[in-house]
């Protein structure tokens, strides 16, 4: 517990970027309610017309229902990917380890720009061969979205693999366990937790992947936010602002409800 | 024996499906792109000749340096402000600073950069509001320029800025500090002689961070720059899709991988990797 508190002048500067972080948050929300076909602020009487358009229009929903079609596939195939790369790592401890780690976190630290034109690349070339499995479909998307959500997936394997005490495997294997009992009924139990959170976290950085999305999509795979960035960069459409404020809610639901879940745990 | 010969089996079973998908799916295209680089529109070096040549290239270049530096001091100053009050401040006030840290991470980086439209624009909530009150007649200047992006992109940055920094200041013993003020120092001289340099890694590695990301960017400043203020993965996009010039895409792209390769090396040589996380 630190002793030493933050005086007056860090409290103002702290608050200061504290509404820096949340302004553009909050601006969204009278934008979301004007009655205007433009972006601009409502000045009179509100509107919900933009919310109705979200439900209305076959184009949002069909982005919608595709999003998560591609999130819960490429974070099915990351996870599993990743869950048995760390077990991997975990059980036998090869040589090279750091090495093989290194070149899966690749994704993660080289620029998104070059992996996407990298993926652009592999979808393009994979086109030739077969028309529902490259550039501009959905299952290429979704192995895109793989190739960029699995470093993470695999952080947080290895992650809760390193909390794991060795010495329950040891006792599994003393007793005769094979590798697959030991993985199917010792590991994964323990890191069960690792494992959703892992699943999740792909599905959310699927869910809101565009720098990638925009070079490998044109007209058939749109997704959520390549249909908001179309919808941004030429005439903006107040909709995006509704969609915005949706998405702002559920974000910070879930980030309330999980910090009471964190509190009562550690009450307990 | 056989016993080594089958764990090696194993680790191996397990293993090999990621690292084949990413060879596969990764590595096998970057070395494609990399041959454009060197093939397209003819064999050589031309792409690269170019880059040294170029106007806009270099321009673009210089522009994305100057955005990401600008990007960084501000994004890390402002990260070392709220991440003072996330770590050591009193309950209720790690809770706020918390909130306000881990909302806007979690939102994606198209809804952030659409409030600053929203706010920012000529029809947007300050114009607006300045005009109503009547400070000015003409609407400023916010967006599709330089200024735009950098508010965008340090927006975006500040949340991983905080990261490093709260590591290296959970870690700092508050003995020295009380120390500090034991012997006579005020509080501004104990947080600048005392509580600064101590963090110093995190800065360094938060700074780091946020340089290397900011070189890549690509979504902030294209919808906030308003295609004004090109950088250099935007250059890229354009030279693919709009003006088809694949090799100098690709160049481009090589060269932003060797510089951040550069840069991440030095990363890993000053500070332990240990220390960032």
């Amino acid at each position: 517990m630190p002793t030493y508190r933050p005086g007056p002048v860090s409290l103002v500067l702290a608050a200061l970027v504290a509404l820096f972080l949340l302004l553009p948050l909050l601006a969204v929300i009278p934008v979301s309610l004007t009655p205007s076909r433009m972006l601009a602020m409502p000045s009179g009487e509100l509107s919900l017309r933009h919310y109705r358009a979200l439900i209305e229009d076959p184009r949002w929903i069909n982005s919608i229902l595709l999003s998560i079609r591609i999130g819960v596939v490429s974070s099915a195939f990351s996870t599993v990917l990743a869950l048995c790369f760390g077990l991997g790592v975990w059980m036998f401890q090869p040589r090279f380890t750091a090495a093989l780690v290194g070149f899966v976190l690749l994704p993660m630290v080289v620029p998104p720009v070059v992996s996407a034109i990298t993926l652009y690349f592999l979808l393009t070339s994979i086109s030739g061969f077969s028309s529902f499995f490259g550039y501009d479909t959905w299952l290429g998307v979704a192995m895109a979205h793989a190739v960029m959500t699995v470093p993470f997936a695999t952080v947080l394997i290895l992650v809760s693999l390193s909390q794991l005490d060795r010495r329950i495997d040891l006792a599994a294997r003393g007793l005769g366990a094979t590798v697959w009992e030991r993985a199917t009924r010792i590991i994964m139990p323990n890191i069960k937790f690792g494992i959703v959170t892992a699943a999740l976290l792909s599905f959310v950085l699927s869910w809101e992947e565009i720098g990638v999305t925009l070079f490998i999509t044109s007209v058939n795979a749109i997704t959520l936010p390549r249909l908001m960035w179309m919808g941004l960069r030429d005439n903006i459409d107040p909709a995006i602002a509704a969609l915005s404020v949706i998405l702002i809610v559920i974000t910070v639901l879930v980030l309330v409800a999980r910090s009471v879940v964190v509190r009562l745990r550690a009450a307990q | 024996m056989r016993a080594y010969l089958s764990d090696r089996m194993g680790a191996a079973l397990l293993m090999a499906p990621l690292l084949l998908f990413l060879v596969l799916a990764y590595a096998w295209p970057f070395l494609g792109v990399v041959k454009w680089s060197f093939t397209l529109p003819t064999p050589g070096l031309g792409q690269y000749n170019a880059l040294l040549t170029d106007q806009l290239v270099q321009s673009v270049f210089i522009r994305t340096l100057r955005i990401a530096a600008i990007v960084t001091i501000v994004s890390v100053a402002a990260a070392y402000a709220i991440t003072v009050v996330w770590v050591r401040g009193t309950p209720v006030q790690r809770v706020v600073a918390e909130f306000c840290i881990l909302v806007p991470f979690w939102i994606s980086v198209l809804t952030r950069a659409f409030g600053w439209v929203a706010l920012l624009s000529n029809r947007g909530l300050i114009n607006t509001w300045l005009q109503a009150v009547g400070f000015i007649s003409e609407p400023l200047a916010l967006v599709r320029n330089e200024f735009g992006v950098i508010v965008g992109m340090t927006h975006f940055l500040i949340p991983f800025a905080v990261f490093p920094l709260a590591s290296s200041m959970r870690s700092l013993d508050d003995r020295v500090l009380l120390a500090a003020r034991g012997l006579g120092s005020s509080r501004m001289r104990t947080f600048w002689s005392v509580f600064v340099p101590m963090t110093r890694s995190g800065i360094i590695g938060s700074a780091l961070i946020v340089f290397v990301f900011s070189l890549g960017f690509f979504v902030t400043p294209a919808i906030l720059g308003g295609g004004r203020s090109v950088m250099i993965a935007e250059l890229i996009y354009l030279r693919i899709f709009q003006s088809p010039d694949w090799g100098l895409g690709a160049a481009i792209s090589v060269v932003l991988v060797l510089f951040v390769g550069a840069l991440m090396a030095l990363l890993f040589r000053y500070i332990r990797p240990k220390q960032l996380v």
